[in-house]
């Protein structure tokens, strides 16, 4: 049962983004795919849950470097859309 | 805890869906980035709460990587732009492929899982998209960044090539769907990253944009899978939200170039050339001087920036000379391609950078409505772009695709580096009216050029 509501809420969650834009100006382009892809980066709520030193030696150092990894992708990812963001803003008051 | 850690992973999915919401329109896209931004705080911080974490690694691993993120960003110019979002997209993908591997790495048999058959579908998901992601930008990076040569790379027998490797992913799938053996995961491990080169390595530079936002995609479906492996849902609905929005802008990189996804992955663009009717005329150079005088009897100035314009880091220059000619008395715009540069939005973010006024930026159709009004049109190292075969020329491999009508101004300035063929090797035969003269040279010296004889 689980599964299918997992099944359930990820089909619900690809219509919705389907449907969250539409016509996004030119302008924002970069911005939506470097934010976007730092949500992405949510893969690090994994990373985390794979490091237990009680699962063995592999497992842990796997998780350890994916959280490394996944770390650099969202903290990167915000900062350097916010970047670009403050640049549109400035010139657009 | 359990329930709390669900709840928060419910708030944190709705201020994702916020968030990219938000990013979609300019007043609150900032807002929109910041609160997704909260969103993954909350989900990382209440992850913390889960019992038997082994925390002192768990606290160097945020810190190396928050740390390097955290440089990364500060550091990168504008016109690395492309490049970086690339680089970060592969990092989030092998990530994805690690969760799984690390999934499996726990419990080989996924006996403590109810769906074992499931599951090991799932890591081999996550794997297999996890790692195109990864090798796959690694190569856009590679490319993008001019550490390896930008234009499309095939060698014969490539589709037989693909062909293999995907037939024998689908063989060594099932076997490990079947019997959980680990030498089918590292096999897939292997063919999932060698796909993700060779995907990539045939795609020239101009089609760039589509492949990074496909990547972008990508990335946040390997992370749904990694969701999948592990039974976490805010995995799920994140990934899932990055991977369809992903192709949204995807499907508006290809409309901007009138083609098919399928078209841009598969059909080696160029290949099929040859037939486009020949360019007649010839190409007429003109000093900055005499272009000079020109420009400042002009009314109506139109900028149109190309992949040339970041190459020869021109944007500050070509700035100046707008603001100069605006205090000439001239009307001032710059029209933006949705393909032009190397990713979705790059001129946007360069002449942003610039500090050119929003008002002035315009978009393709927006400036096609006026262009028959404009004095002077002045290309910035575009070219496809601007390429008039795309609307006349029924042999070209780019009829149809949408292009800034350039050629319809009374004049046209071309800055150019020389007299070669764009990325897709074709000749663009606006060079070559009788309306159009071109000025040779890096951007940056031509528009500083331009800028002193106005200055003198």
């Amino acid at each position: 049962m689980e599964l299918i509501l997992l099944i359930f809420v990820f089909v619900l969650a690809a219509f919705l983004g389907f449907e969250l834009i539409q016509k996004v100006p030119s302008q924002l382009h970069t911005p939506l795919m470097s934010g976007s892809n730092a949500i992405s980066g949510i893969t690090m709520v994994g990373a985390i849950l794979a490091i237990r030193s009680t699962d063995g030696e592999l497992g842990m150092w796997l998780g350890f470097v994916a959280l490394i990894l996944a770390t650099i992708n969202v903290v990167g990812g915000y900062l350097v859309t916010d970047r670009m963001l403050a640049m549109f803003k400035k010139k657009g008051k | 805890m359990e329930f709390i850690i669900n709840l928060s992973y419910i708030v944190a999915s709705v201020l994702f869906i916020l968030g990219i919401k938000m990013l979609g329109s300019a007043d609150t896209a900032r807002k929109g980035n910041r609160l997704s931004a909260v969103g993954m705080l909350l989900a990382v911080v209440v992850t913390l709460l889960e019992s038997g974490l082994d925390y002192p690694w768990i606290v160097v691993g945020l810190l190396l990587g928050g740390a390097a993120g955290m440089v990364w960003a500060k550091r990168v110019q504008m016109t690395g732009m492309p490049e970086l979002v690339a680089l970060f997209n592969g990092f989030g993908g092998l990530a994805s492929l690690l969760v799984g591997w690390a999934e499996y790495a726990r419990e080989k048999d996924f006996a403590g899982s109810e769906y074992q058959t499931f599951t090991a579908f799932a890591v081999i998901f996550a794997i297999l998209v996890g790692g195109i992601t990864f090798t796959g930008s690694l190569v856009a990076y590679l490319k993008l960044s001019g550490k390896m040569s930008g234009s499309a790379m095939t060698f014969p027998g490539q589709k037989a090539i693909n062909a293999v490797v995907f037939v024998t992913l689908v063989v060594v799938g099932t076997i490990f769907i079947v019997t959980h053996a680990g030498w089918a995961l590292y096999v897939i491990i292997v063919l999932a990253l060698a796909l993700g080169v060779l995907g990539v390595i045939p795609i020239g530079g101009g089609d760039m944009p589509v492949v990074i936002s496909f990547l972008n995609s990508f990335s946040g479906i390997a992370a749904s899978a990694a969701g999948f492996v592990i039974f976490n849902n805010v995995l799920i609905v994140a990934g899932c939200l990055v991977g369809a929005s992903g192709i949204i802008l995807t499907v508006i990189m290809c409309k901007a170039m009138n083609r098919t996804l399928g078209n841009v992955l598969f059909g080696s663009f160029g290949a099929a050339a040859g037939k486009s009717a020949a360019v007649e005329g010839e190409m007429k150079a003109i000093s900055t001087q005499d272009a000079f005088f020109i420009l400042e009897a002009a009314q109506s100035v139109v900028f149109v920036p190309g992949y040339g314009m970041a190459v020869a880091q021109a944007q500050h220059a070509v700035k100046e000379l707008g603001s100069l000619l605006e205090s000439n008395g001239a009307e001032v715009r710059y029209a933006i391609h949705p393909v032009a540069g190397r990713m979705p939005g790059h001129m946007n973010v360069l002449l942003a950078e610039a500090d050119v006024p929003y008002e002035q930026l315009c978009e393709m159709d927006d400036i096609n409505a006026i262009i028959e009004t404009v004095d002077v049109a002045i290309i910035i190292g575009a070219n496809d772009v601007v390429n008039p075969a795309a609307a006349e020329d029924e042999g070209s491999p780019i009829y149809g695709m949408p292009i800034i009508n350039a050629y319809k101004a009374r004049t046209v300035f071309a800055l150019k580096r020389g007299k070669g063929a764009g990325f897709s090797g074709l000749e663009n035969s606006l060079f070559f009216r009788d309306n159009t003269r071109m000025i040779y040279g890096d951007a940056k010296e031509t528009m500083t050029g331009l800028v002193a004889q106005f200055k003198g």
